[in-house]
């Protein structure tokens, strides 16, 4: 039996993070109604001409250090034609044979393992228009409406080596790849909302071959989820068709979700001659290492030097401090916490655990988060001082994040405050052993169990309330 | 250079959306032959170590500040539109 | 009626001594529209109204402030592939029948500000690419001259409104000689500034390394006083650039002792008129009368300027010319039930087969295994023309040559041999090859018809040349001025 590995290259567009568009001085908003956010030149009115945004040369240079390319000393801009109602000029303004920057790469996390995948090339690009079909569904359509807000957004397209090889690393490889650029602060990376999107290239081979399979091209996966899952789909029907002797056609692939396969893309059924040549009406880019060595010192610090930094600082374990450091938001947050509460791991393990879950369990990103730093300090405060026990600060969180409310706010709503009176205490110890006298006959003759039950017997009496350190002293004593 | 063929005219027509009758392919095909039969007097020329000149003029770097500036209205937008709904620009089906 | 043959100049002259007021002016032109457009067809479009308006308030001004600005409330017109807001802007092009753009052109705005009446859109070979304006989608412009023979293109509207007194001036566009060719062929004054010296924003495009905007005037001072008015550095267009505007009329005047004329003889070949060179020859005795230094020279390159020119611009027109399918406005084929359909037939239907030739022609330059044998030779051999006007220009200080090789031919001569009708553009596309301002002057008649002779110098040495034009008309000793139509 052939034993095949796969090979996986990914295209990813960033929307960058400017105020005004590429060429125009339009506003890049998310979120406006249909065709508000345009004007003669984004629309590609007869006679409009294109001038290029300073800042997006910047951000785009600025994302090429922190992926380690060297920027082109000579760039420029070409047409890249073809008919689409998405393109209001039926040609994007892009970049061919001479892009901003080339020849970088990122580092990921595998298995415990670093490896390096190159990233091949960076350029600029505008965005094209959003389409609605009608029947929602392009192939079952009788008509479609076009909105040009999104005509003329800055992206910069980034294509990786095709160094991937395995579903798992083409997810972390993006991972990063966001965690970077948001890092740098020239793109929000959200892919619900179409900031951050990922074409794939994937071919099989027969192990150990050095020569590259037929490759097919996937869109259309909108998630992190939907990349790894279709990967995985496509290279199993690649290992089926040639373990059948088929070969794989090269063709355009678009992810179902809902059926969970891939799809010959009918809608491009034409062959792509973009017929590129050089935009005649924008004037070449001469990029002066004065300006780029300025862009480099405005780096901030990028996500494998911080989880360096969490890991000597603070003693992290490595994987806390990439899951940590694995978004910006998620990073400041901690950071914020730990600036105000001395307690790194604690505040990781709340981090990592409770909060994290929370946000995915809501698909929630940190920066919408009802609880602030502040916040969660202020429930770690009341643990430390033995106010509630670890317990019912899981709970407390749970209801701090549903409701907003600070952690002292609930404890009070709700009668929360850990019982740590010994008195009291004994009491209820006193009152649950002689309601369960056959449990505390079974502790008596060995039974560790038995311990269990009448800790948990005055856990539910107490409502979880009762100081659990001191509920095992009396209880042993008494016992 | 090769003649022209009427299917390379036919593709051509294809890439840039322009539909062509029989006798405007046919037509088109001589046309077009005579017209690259001229311009490939440039053969003559030795260009090898010759840079083009993508742009005429010595200029570099024209740049524009990140700035926001009120743009046209959507009913301005959609005045021209042969064809609009719900804000905007209809189109027939696309596959 | 007599005031339509005035220069803008003279003109001003008169309003501001108060003897005309510019709401007369303009009805006086309106007038002259009326009664002889039926038979020019020079305008696509009258703004009458606006026009009116314009007059009125310029009027107002000059009442209450006095009037300084020489343009101010002198009737012009437009070449229709400059936007015009909320005006009609077809670029004679069916495609474009109703299309009314949201924007005016950076060059309309700096005109309005200097109080120019506007009187219409002129008609022109259909986006920009001809001639002779015989490929207009609409009707074809006659020469004032001889109205069985072409006005020349694409800027035939243009140049035949000027010479027929139907607008002071006007503005056309220029990519392979479509102002100076049609002003050489009625008998008018077209320059062609150096590219990057006017904003291109605005002005449709059709090639956008060659495109310019330029005036057709009746004589050298009327185009210094446009030209200085639109030229300038403009934000909105990246190729426009950022070098201070010379007052190009304070400085004419007719001394240029000493003045180094270049004589191509690449120019003067077999193809050209006998007569058109015994003309332009004749005018270069004049500015050895005036003490220029004349001497023969060599522009090696000069018969590759037109074959360049055939690969660049209609490469860059298919691009440029994508964006016309239906979708935002303009013509669209409303009964096709799909997109692609809808896209060929509107494009089909819209455009006519020159524009249709070159955008094919252009596709396929550009094409994946042709760039380089077509578009990137191209480039390169731009390169050499360009290099040889360098050389010229460190020995000359301008290069006289005819304008174009005969005088107007007649209507339906040329529609059938494509390379004929492209030959016309010979010796007005290297300028536009190597991006150098160029003037044509009217320098004679040959059979009655005008010579045109043209001066070119070398970038941003418009002041050079409208001098050497100016000093030219200044001694000539005689005036060109077309025929009187009958005016019923």
């Amino acid at each position: 039996m052939v034993e095949y590995e796969a090979v996986i290259g990914l295209e990813v567009h960033a929307e960058l993070k400017t105020k005004s568009k590429i060429f125009c001085s339009c506003s890049t908003e998310f979120g406006a109604d249909p065709n508000t956010q345009v004007c003669p030149v984004c629309l590609g009115l007869p006679g409009t001409l294109p001038v290029l945004n300073k800042r997006v040369v910047e951000f785009a240079i600025k994302a090429a250090l922190a992926l380690n390319c060297k920027i082109a000393e000579y760039s420029k801009f070409d047409r890249k034609n073809y008919f689409y109602p998405d393109l209001p000029k039926n040609y994007q303004i892009s970049q061919y044979d001479l892009p901003i920057a080339a020849n970088g790469y990122l580092t990921i996390n595998i298995d415990g393992k670093e490896k390096r995948i190159g990233i091949t090339r960076l350029h600029m690009e505008e965005d094209a228009g959003k389409l609605i079909h009608s029947n929602d569904d392009i192939s079952r359509a009788d008509y479609s409406l076009v909105d040009f807000n999104r005509t003329g957004v800055p992206l910069i397209e980034i294509v990786s080596e095709p160094d991937i090889r395995t579903p798992e690393e083409a997810r972390v490889y993006l991972e990063q790849l966001k965690a970077i650029l948001q890092y740098t602060e020239v793109s929000d990376c959200k892919m619900q909302e179409g900031s951050l999107r990922c074409d794939a290239n994937v071919s099989v081979r027969p192990k150990g071959s050095s020569k590259f399979g037929t490759k097919t091209e996937l869109k259309n996966m909108n998630s992190f989820k939907a990349l790894q899952k279709a990967l995985e789909y496509e290279i199993n029907r690649q290992i089926e068709l040639l373990e059948k002797g088929i070969p794989v056609v090269q063709e355009t692939r678009t992810w179902n979700e809902q059926k969970g396969i891939t799809e010959t893309l009918r809608s491009k059924e034409e062959a792509h001659d973009y017929r590129y040549f050089p935009e005649p009406d924008l004037v070449p880019l001469v990029i002066d290492r004065e300006w780029v060595e300025e862009i480099r010192k405005s780096l901030p610090e990028l996500p494998s030097e911080r989880k360096n930094r969490l890991i000597r600082d603070y003693g992290l374990p490595e994987y806390d401090a990439e899951v940590i450091t694995s978004s910006k938001a998620l990073a400041d947050f901690y950071d914020e916490c730990v600036d105000i509460y001395d307690n790194p791991k604690e505040i990781s393990n709340w981090v990592m655990g409770e909060l994290l879950r929370l946000l995915n369990a809501n698909n929630m990103e940190v920066e919408d988060s009802p609880i602030k730093p502040k916040d969660l300090v202020g429930l770690l405060e009341l643990q430390k001082k033995g106010v509630i026990s670890g317990k019912i600060a899981k709970q407390v969180f749970d209801e701090m994040f549903e409701t907003g409310k600070d952690a002292e706010t609930i404890v009070k709503e709700k009668d929360l405050v850990q019982i740590s009176d010994v008195g009291e205490l004994e009491e209820i110890v006193d009152r649950v052993m002689e309601a369960n006298p056959k449990s505390v006959e079974d502790y008596r003759n060995g039974k560790e169990r038995a311990l269990k039950f009448l800790v948990g017997q005055i856990m539910k009496e107490t409502k979880g309330k009762a100081n659990p350190q001191l509920v095992n002293e009396i209880l042993k004593k008494k016992l | 250079m090769l003649p022209l063929t009427r299917e390379e005219v036919e593709h051509v027509a294809m890439l840039a959306r322009l539909e062509l009758s029989r006798e405007e392919t046919e037509n088109y095909t001589n046309q077009l032959d005579s017209i690259l039969e001229y311009v490939d007097k440039l053969n003559e020329l030795d260009v090898e170590n010759v840079e083009p000149t993508a742009h005429v003029l010595p200029i570099n770097n024209v740049f524009r500040e990140d700035k926001v500036w009120e743009g046209i209205s959507r009913d301005v937008a959609l005045d021209n539109a042969p064809d609009k709904e719900d804000g905007q620009f209809k189109v027939p089906k696309i596959v | 009626m007599e005031v339509t043959k005035l220069k803008a100049h003279e003109i001003h002259e008169m309003l501001k001594k108060g003897e005309i007021s510019v709401r007369e002016l303009t009805e006086a032109f309106l007038d002259r529209i009326d009664r002889i457009d039926d038979r020019i067809h020079a305008y696509i479009t009258v703004t009458r109204e606006k026009a009116l308006e314009q007059a009125d308030r310029v009027d107002a001004g000059i009442r209450s402030e006095g009037n300084t600005e020489v343009l101010a409330g002198i009737p012009m017109a437009l070449k229709d592939n400059l936007c015009t807001k909320d005006i009609k802007t077809t670029c004679s092009s069916k495609i474009l029948y109703n299309y009314k753009p949201p924007y005016s052109a950076t060059v309309v705005e700096k005109l309005e500000e200097k109080g120019a009446v506007m009187l219409g859109k002129l008609n022109m070979d259909e986006f920009a690419m001809g001639s002779s304006t015989e490929n207009s989608g609409f009707f074809t412009t006659r020469n004032p001259w001889d109205l069985e023979r072409v006005p020349g293109g694409s800027s035939g509207g243009s140049a035949a409104a000027v010479a027929a007194g139907e607008a002071v001036y006007s503005l056309g566009s220029d990519t392979g000689g479509s102002i100076r060719q049609p002003a050489a062929f009625c008998g008018v004054v077209g320059l062609k500034p150096t590219y990057g010296r006017v904003s291109r924003y605005g002005l449709v495009a059709f090639a956008s390394s060659l495109d310019q905007i330029g005036p057709i005037t009746k004589d050298v001072r009327d185009c210094a006083l446009v030209l200085k008015a639109i030229a300038g550095y403009d934000p909105m267009d990246s190729t426009s650039v950022n070098a201070p505007v010379p007052d190009y009329e304070k400085i004419l005047d007719d001394n240029i002792k000493g003045l180094r004329v270049g004589i191509p003889k690449e120019y003067f070949g077999s193809g050209i008129s006998s007569e058109v060179k015994d003309r332009v020859r004749e005018a270069i005795d004049v500015l050895e009368g005036l003490g220029a230094i004349c001497e023969e020279t060599s522009l090696p390159h000069t018969e590759y300027a037109l074959p360049v020119y055939y690969i660049i611009a209609p490469a860059e027109a298919s691009s440029n010319l994508a964006r016309y399918d239906g979708v935002q406005y303009g013509y669209r084929n409303m009964e096709v039930e799909d997109l692609i359909s809808m896209y060929k037939t509107t494009r089909s239907e819209g455009f006519g087969p020159e524009v249709k030739r070159r955008i094919m022609l252009g596709t396929y330059a550009l094409s994946s295994g042709y760039y380089d044998a077509y578009y990137l030779k191209a480039l390169k051999v731009r390169t050499l023309i360009k290099q040889d006007f360098d050389r010229a220009f460190e020995k000359f200080d301008v290069l006289v040559t005819p304008t174009t090789p005969t005088t107007a031919f007649k209507i339906g001569e040329r529609t059938k041999d494509l390379i004929s009708m492209y030959m016309s553009d010979l010796l007005t596309v290297p300028a536009n090859m190597a991006g150098i301002p160029a003037i044509s002057v009217p320098c004679g008649l040959s059979n009655g018809l005008p010579v045109g002779m043209q001066i070119m110098a070398k970038p941003f040495a418009e002041d050079v040349l409208l001098k050497t034009a100016y000093a030219y008309e200044c001694h000539r000793g005689f005036e060109i001025t077309a025929p009187e139509l009958e005016v019923f």
